[in-house]
C-alpha cells in the first residue's frame, strides 16, 4: 500500500467509551470517504495507559494511530489537549479532522478550530465528499426547521463534530494491522489555566430514557404543565419513560433531564408516542433509532406526523386520557 | 471603577418560537415567529452575572450582535439589572459563522471593556445550537474558558465552576479574567415586572457600534470573512407513508390497540388487543 496523499483524522474520544461509540463510528465513515480523496484514515490518542484504545481503533479501521502517552495527560483537559492537537495538525496537515459531538468534543473542537483558524460545523448528521473533493458537512440549521450542507472551501483542515449514532461502526477485526506513531510529550506545555479540582461519575436516577423500550414524548401541543404531567401516568402504564422537547423544558413543565433532542438524550425505543410535537430537527435528530412511532397532533401536516408510522389527528389530551383509561382496562396481570 | 467586578454577558436575540412554526388549530405559520426574545441560555447567563453582582458588587455590560431590532434584548437585559448595553450592528456583520462571530465579539470587548474580569455566555442558542461561540471567544480573548457550567463561586479573583460534561460532574477552578458558558439547568432568570421594562426603555444606557467604529475590515467579517460556506439548505425529508387515524378518541384508541398490538403490546409484553 503506497503512501496516501491526504489523511482523515479522527480524535480518539474514549473517556465515555461504553456510552459513546462515536470514535468507532467516525473511523467507519472515514473509511468510506477516504477513497474519494485518496486519504488514509488516522486516529489520534492522547492520554495515559491508552494502548487498549490504540488497538481498538486499529481493529475498527484506523490505518495509523498517532499517540502521545504521558501521566500528565491522565485527565481530559481542554487547554493541554487542544495545544497538542494543534501541534500535531500543523505538523502532519490532515485534510479532515472529525470529532465526536460528545460534550467534551463540542467544547474542544471549537477551541481547536479557532487555534487553527479554520471553519467548524457543529453536530453533523451526515458527511459526504462532493465533486470538488470538499467535505460536505450536513447539519441542522435555522431554528432546526431546515438542514444545511456546509463546506469549508479554503481553510484547512476541514473540521466537523458529528452526532453520536449517525454512522455504523465497522465490526472489530482482530487481524487488522496499523501503524502506531508515538510522539513524545513536548517539554514545553502551556500552563493549565483551568484546574481540575474534582471529577466524579454522575449517576442518573431511575431507568434511563436512552434505554427505555417505550418512550412517551410531549411537546408544547400538550397545552399546559398539568396536561403534560398526565404523560407520566401513561408512561408508567406502558413501562416506559417520559421525554420532552426544548420548549417544554424552557417552560419548566419538566426537568432538562427529560430533553430528547440534539443537545439532550438520543433515544431508541421500540415504540415512541409523540404528543403535540411539531418535529423540529433538533428533536427529531434524536429519534433516528426509534422503532414504531405514533404521533398525536391536531395538525396533520406537522413534520412529526409525517415521520410517524401512525399519525393520529386529534386532541392530544383526549387521546392521552383515553389511552390511560383503556390501558388500565386491558392490562390485568 | 478600578476594583469592582466587571462582567460582560454576551446575549443573542433568537426567534420566539423555534419548535412550533405551525399553528396547530389552523395549520398556518404563526405570525409571532417574527418576534424575538433573549436566547434562554443567555438569559440564565445574565442571571448568573446578576447573582455575582448581588454578592460581590460590580458592573454588568450586556453585549449583542444582530440587526437593529436586537436592541430589544439589551433593554430587557437592563430591566433585569444589567448596567449598560452594547449593540454591534452592521450589514457587513450579517451572515457571520461562529468563527467570525466570536472574532467580532472579541474586538468589541477589547475595545469597550478591556479590563473585564469575567465573560459569561449562554452555553448554546435555541436557533443554531452550535455551542461554538463561548469556547471560541475565550480563545480569541486568550483567557481560560469553561463550558456548560451550572454553579459559580467567586472568592477574590478565583472562580470555582461546577459543570456536567459527558456524565462527569466536574469542579474546576480558574483565575480571572476568564469566560464561562452557562446552561439552563440552574440560575432561573428573575421575573421582570412591566415597570422595570418601561424604566429600562426610559433610562437605557445603550451604545451602538458598526464595523467601522470597531475598526473592522468589512471584507473580513460577516459572510465574507467566514471560513464556512452554506452550499444548500432544504427541509428535512419525511421518511415514510403512514397511516392516519381520525375520529373519536375511543375509536382511535380501539383501532390503535387492535391493529398494532404486535408493536405496542409486543414492546410491553402484554396483549392489548381486547379489553375482555
Amino acid at each position: 500500500m503506497g503512501e496516501k496523499k491526504n489523511s482523515i483524522w479522527i480524535f480518539g474520544d474514549y473517556r465515555n467509551y461504553f456510552q459513546n461509540r462515536v470514535t468507532l463510528q467516525l473511523l467507519s465513515r472515514a473509511n468510506e470517504l477516504a477513497g474519494k480523496i485518496n486519504a488514509s484514515v488516522c486516529a489520534v490518542v492522547l492520554g495515559n495507559n491508552v494502548s487498549e484504545w490504540v488497538g481498538e481503533y486499529i481493529a475498527h479501521g484506523a490505518q495509523k494511530v498517532y499517540v502521545i502517552e504521558h501521566p500528565q495527560l491522565e485527565n481530559y483537559s481542554i487547554e493541554t489537549y487542544s495545544f497538542l492537537m494543534e501541534m500535531l495538525i500543523t505538523t502532519y496537515k490532515p485534510e479532515l479532522v472529525l470529532i465526536g459531538a460528545t460534550m467534551f468534543g463540542r467544547e474542544f473542537a471549537p477551541k481547536l478550530a479557532k487555534k487553527l483558524k479554520t471553519g467548524l460545523t457543529a453536530d453533523c448528521i451526515g458527511l459526504e465528499i462532493n465533486d470538488d473533493g470538499l467535505l460536505v458537512q450536513i447539519a441542522p440549521a435555522f431554528g432546526g426547521n431546515l438542514i444545511a450542507e456546509i463546506v469549508t472551501p479554503e481553510c484547512r483542515p476541514q473540521m466537523a463534530t458529528v452526532r453520536p449514532g449517525t454512522f455504523q461502526e465497522i465490526p472489530h477485526d482482530y487481524n487488522a494491522s496499523g501503524e502506531v506513531i508515538r510522539i513524545a510529550l513536548p517539554e514545553y506545555l502551556p500552563e493549565e489555566k483551568v484546574r481540575l479540582i474534582s471529577s466524579k461519575r454522575w449517576q442518573k436516577k431511575g431507568q434511563k430514557i436512552e434505554a427505555a423500550r417505550v418512550v412517551v414524548c410531549g411537546g408544547r401541543g400538550m397545552g399546559s404543565k398539568k396536561n403534560y404531567k398526565n404523560l407520566f401516568e401513561l408512561a408508567q402504564l406502558l413501562g416506559g419513560e417520559v421525554g420532552a422537547t426544548r420548549p417544554v423544558v424552557y417552560a419548566n413543565w419538566v426537568d432538562e433531564e427529560a430533553l430528547v433532542g440534539q443537545t439532550g438524550k438520543h433515544i431508541r425505543p421500540k415504540v415512541l408516542f409523540s404528543f403535540g410535537i411539531s418535529g423540529a430537527i433538533q428533536h427529531t435528530a434524536a429519534l433516528s433509532n426509534a422503532g414504531f412511532i405514533i404521533a398525536i397532533n391536531k395538525n396533520v401536516n406537522a413534520t412529526m406526523m409525517k415521520m410517524a408510522d401512525v399519525a393520529i389527528v386529534a386532541d392530544t389530551n383526549q387521546i392521552c386520557s383515553t389511552l390511560i383509561k383503556e390501558l388500565k382496562k386491558r392490562i390485568r396481570s | 471603577m478600578k476594583n469592582i467586578l466587571k462582567i460582560v454577558v454576551c446575549i443573542k436575540q433568537v426567534p420566539l418560537v423555534s419548535e412550533l412554526p405551525w399553528d396547530s388549530q389552523t395549520g398556518t405559520l404563526q405570525r409571532n415567529l417574527s418576534e424575538g426574545m433573549i436566547n434562554p441560555a443567555c438569559k440564565h447567563a445574565l442571571e448568573a452575572a446578576l447573582r455575582l453582582k448581588q454578592k460581590h458588587g460590580g458592573h454588568i455590560v450586556v453585549l449583542t450582535m444582530g440587526p437593529p431590532m436586537a436592541k430589544e434584548v439589551l433593554y430587557e437585559a437592563q430591566a433585569m439589572g444589567a448596567d449598560s448595553g452594547i449593540l454591534l450592528t452592521d450589514k457587513a456583520m450579517a451572515g457571520a459563522d461562529t468563527f467570525i462571530t466570536s472574532y467580532t465579539l472579541a474586538k468589541a470587548i477589547i475595545k469597550k471593556c478591556p479590563d473585564f474580569d469575567l465573560v459569561l455566555c449562554g452555553c448554546s442558542t435555541s436557533d443554531s445550537e452550535t455551542a461554538h461561540v463561548g469556547p471560541q471567544l475565550a480563545e480569541e480573548l486568550k483567557v481560560p474558558g469553561v463550558a456548560n457550567a451550572h454553579d459559580l463561586k467567586l472568592s477574590g479573583k478565583t472562580l470555582r465552576v461546577k459543570r456536567l460534561s459527558d456524565n462527569f460532574l466536574e469542579t474546576l477552578e480558574m483565575d480571572l479574567p476568564g469566560l464561562v458558558t452557562i446552561t439552563t439547568q440552574e440560575f432561573l432568570p428573575r421575573y421582570v415586572p412591566m415597570q422595570g421594562i418601561q424604566k429600562a426603555f426610559d433610562e437605557a444606557n445603550i451604545i451602538s457600534l458598526n464595523a467601522y467604529e470597531l475598526g473592522l475590515d468589512a471584507e473580513k467579517i460577516g459572510t465574507k470573512g467566514s471560513p464556512t460556506r452554506i452550499l444548500n439548505v432544504y427541509p428535512p425529508t419525511a421518511k415514510k407513508t403512514n397511516i392516519i387515524l381520525r375520529g373519536s378518541p375511543e375509536k382511535i384508541v380501539e383501532e390503535l390497540f387492535y391493529r398494532f398490538d404486535d408493536k405496542i403490546g409486543g414492546a410491553i409484553g402484554k396483549d392489548l388487543k381486547t379489553d375482555e
